[in-house]
């Protein structure tokens, strides 16, 4: 995947950059928001991640609004030390997609970067998803696992249903907490954790083999593979 | 004074509001006067004059009226007859005949600028011996001409007086206008000063200077006391981003001390590369604790500064609440806890959704915390009668002191009883500080009085509108 990074702090980018590299990705940088709106709109990338302040007139919401203004859909991330609520906001109104808010740990950023790369597409939803014997009706809103019905709550069909259409990535604690409870703070003790762990016994209840995995210092991945 | 000052000095004057103040009430004070002196001269003077020409012209016609009934010799004895009992010897009378003879009268010479005809004149005459002011009327009857008139040198003297009463009036009101105006001006800056005075030195950096407040409750009181609002207001806001800065100063250095002190051990005497690795997670994870810290205190700043009071928008408190206590009942069952929440079916209120639920949910988070497993915590939320609305929990831990209750609330206060237990002690500050962002306070109590432990309830309350 391609990702052009526009990020001023040269350590930040530097470390950034070979985390994705190494994660497979391949990676521009440009040092400044000018460098940065040139590069998204003259060359082909899988995904920006922005940082808001930058050095050159041009900030990150800048790029946004006028790569959007000229029809550019590229999927953004913004990387940013503006954390206030209203901050957020306003780089997801622009045009951003998701919203990172420094410092991060890398796995965080890594997971928001796969997970945005590869987002469903908007054209053909889905209505069934399915991981090894684990199937999931969108339209019932039923759950399945070797034809056997599984009973969940509306929250853990939603939780249920965001791991899945995110199979085979890692999906971390404060993703969940956004996006299925769309809770953006912190709430300090793991209460994920213990609706993951409930979710999972749900699911593997009688089955030996478990479809979701805790990744080490990340978060949680369903997938069929052990 | 130069050229320049001089011409400098009057747009300068004119600039100062106290002198157009000042002049506009000279203005009004003067017109004023100078109506009430009209009206009085009307009145007098001029009412004096019209009824000596009445009398005139009534005399005229009387007498023309006598001659046209009686005669030559009729005129002459009502004029004779008039005359006589003239006792204020006011009245002037003169008959000639067609070659200037006099026939009757009290003049022996018609004047000299007095005319037959319709129009009254004044003239000299000598009235008795004596020169006077007439007022006079002369008719053509028939040949004989007839002057009807009135001695004004009485009126005339009232009139002198009258105008040098009306003058010196008129110039006493004129300075008292000014004195007035002077006064006023002067009132005006004595109650203006001190304004000027508290804004320069908060200008000069002393927020804690206030407008003194005459307790007279007019404009200037009013004027001082929004003034005062706004100052207290400012310095809250000061003092919120003094403490947040002195919190950051004195309480993240103390982890940031702790985290340095294990990297560098490490650094120093770790064995093994594991033991390394070991005190670098550690100390990313110390890192991570200071950012969380630091992202609540920014947040308590945020929501005690008021400035997300912008986003403020209507919302069921309710759908939040069950939001809420679904997310946080699964954290209370796994220690084998007990969430019991009891709600209406809706409460709208305006306010900031997330800051409230945020709110909520540190205090389930605490109540999870000190309730022992198998404990209860009650979540409820109600409209009051008061009108306030009351969001509380309550738990069945150990409780708080007293003491503790009111130091509760404090950045990083931590009870005894919760050394132990990871937090940062923030959690009821930014509570405290959202409850005051919806115009509503937090009430600590016990949860069940009297019975050991107590547990803790902390009621929020707030204000429906916002």
């Amino acid at each position: 995947m391609r990702i052009l990074l526009v990020e001023d702090d040269a350590e930040v980018a530097r470390f950034v950059k070979k985390g994705l590299q190494e994660a497979g990705h391949n990676v521009e940088h440009a040092p400044n928001g000018r460098d940065g709106l040139f590069l998204a709109a003259s060359e082909q990338f899988d995904l920006l991640v922005l940082d808001r302040m930058l050095p050159g007139g041009v900030d990150g919401v800048r790029i946004v609004e006028t790569l959007r203004q000229q029809g550019n859909r590229t999927p953004v991330l913004f990387l940013s030390a503006l954390g206030a609520v209203d901050e957020r906001v306003k780089g997801l109104k622009a045009g951003g997609d998701d919203y990172l808010v420094k410092p991060f740990a890398f796995a965080e950023l890594l997971a928001r970067v796969e997970a945005l790369a590869r987002r469903p597409s908007v054209d053909a939803p889905a209505t069934r998803l399915r991981v090894a014997d684990l199937e999931l009706d969108l339209l019932s809103r039923t759950v399945n696992r070797g034809g056997k019905k599984i009973d969940v709550q509306p929250r853990e069909f939603r939780l249920l249903e965001h791991l899945m259409r995110h199979a085979g990535q890692v999906v971390t604690r404060t993703m969940l907490l956004e996006k299925v409870w769309d809770y953006h703070f912190d709430p300090q003790t793991n209460v994920i954790d213990v609706h993951v762990s409930r979710l999972r016994q749900k699911l593997d209840k009688g089955f030996d083999k478990p479809l979701i995995h805790t990744v080490r210092n990340a978060g949680y991945m369903i997938r069929a593979e052990p | 004074m130069s050229d320049r000052a001089r011409r400098a000095a009057a747009p300068r004057l004119l600039q100062s509001a106290g002198f157009r103040f000042a002049a506009l009430f000279t203005v009004l004070f003067g017109a004023a006067s100078v109506t009430l002196i009209a009206v009085l001269w009307i009145s007098t003077a001029a009412a004096l004059d019209r009824q000596v020409l009445a009398a005139i012209r009534a005399d005229a016609v009387a007498l023309t009226e006598r001659w046209r009934n009686g005669g030559e010799g009729g005129l002459v004895d009502a004029i004779e007859e008039r005359l006589a009992t003239d006792l204020t010897n006011e009245s002037i009378y003169l008959l000639q005949d067609q070659h200037g003879a006099k026939l009757a009268g009290n003049l022996v010479n018609w004047p000299t600028n007095v005319e037959l005809g319709m129009t009254f004149t004044r003239t000299r005459i000598m009235h008795d011996g004596i020169p006077a002011d007439a007022r006079v009327l002369a008719r053509d009857l028939g040949g004989l001409r007839l002057l009807v008139g009135r001695d004004e040198s009485e009126r005339l003297q009232l009139r002198l007086l009258l105008t040098e009463g009306v003058v010196w009036s008129l110039g006493a009101s004129l300075l008292l206008a000014m004195m007035g105006a002077a006064l006023v001006r002067r009132a005006l800056e004595r109650r203006l000063e001190p304004v000027m005075r508290t804004a320069q030195h908060i200008a000069g950096g002393d927020l804690s200077r206030r407008v003194p407040v005459a307790g007279r409750a007019d404009e200037f009181d009013r004027l001082a006391r929004s003034m005062n609002t706004m100052l207290d207001r400012i310095q809250a806001l000061m003092q919120g981003i003094k403490s947040v800065s002195d919190a950051i100063a004195h309480d993240l250095r103390t982890p940031i001390a702790r985290a340095r002190t294990k990297l560098e051990e490490a650094v120093e005497t770790a064995s093994d590369e594991a033991a390394l690795r070991a005190a670098m997670e550690q100390g990313i994870a110390d890192l991570d604790h200071i950012s969380r810290i630091f992202q609540a205190l920014l947040r308590i700043a945020e929501a005690e500064a008021g400035a997300r009071r912008a986003a403020f928008a209507e919302f069921d408190l309710v759908a939040v609440l069950r939001d809420v206590e679904e997310f946080y009942g699964v954290a209370a069952e796994a220690r084998e806890q007990r969430l019991e929440a009891s709600f209406p079916d809706s409460i709208m209120m305006v306010g900031d959704r997330d800051l409230l639920l945020q709110a909520v949910a540190n205090l389930l988070d605490n109540a999870i915390k000190f309730t022992p497993d198998g404990g209860v915590i009650r979540l409820l939320a109600r409209e009051r009668d008061d009108d306030w609305i009351e969001v509380a929990v309550a738990d069945s831990g150990p409780g708080l002191s007293a003491d503790e209750r009111a130091r509760a609330g404090e950045r990083f206060f931590r009870a005894d009883a919760s050394r132990n237990t990871p937090g940062s002690g923030l959690g009821l500050s930014l509570v405290r500080a959202v409850a005051t962002l919806h115009g509503g306070r937090v009430e600590l109590g016990d949860a069940v009085p009297g019975a050991t432990p107590p547990g803790l309830e902390v009621r929020i309350l707030l204000s429906a509108d916002g």
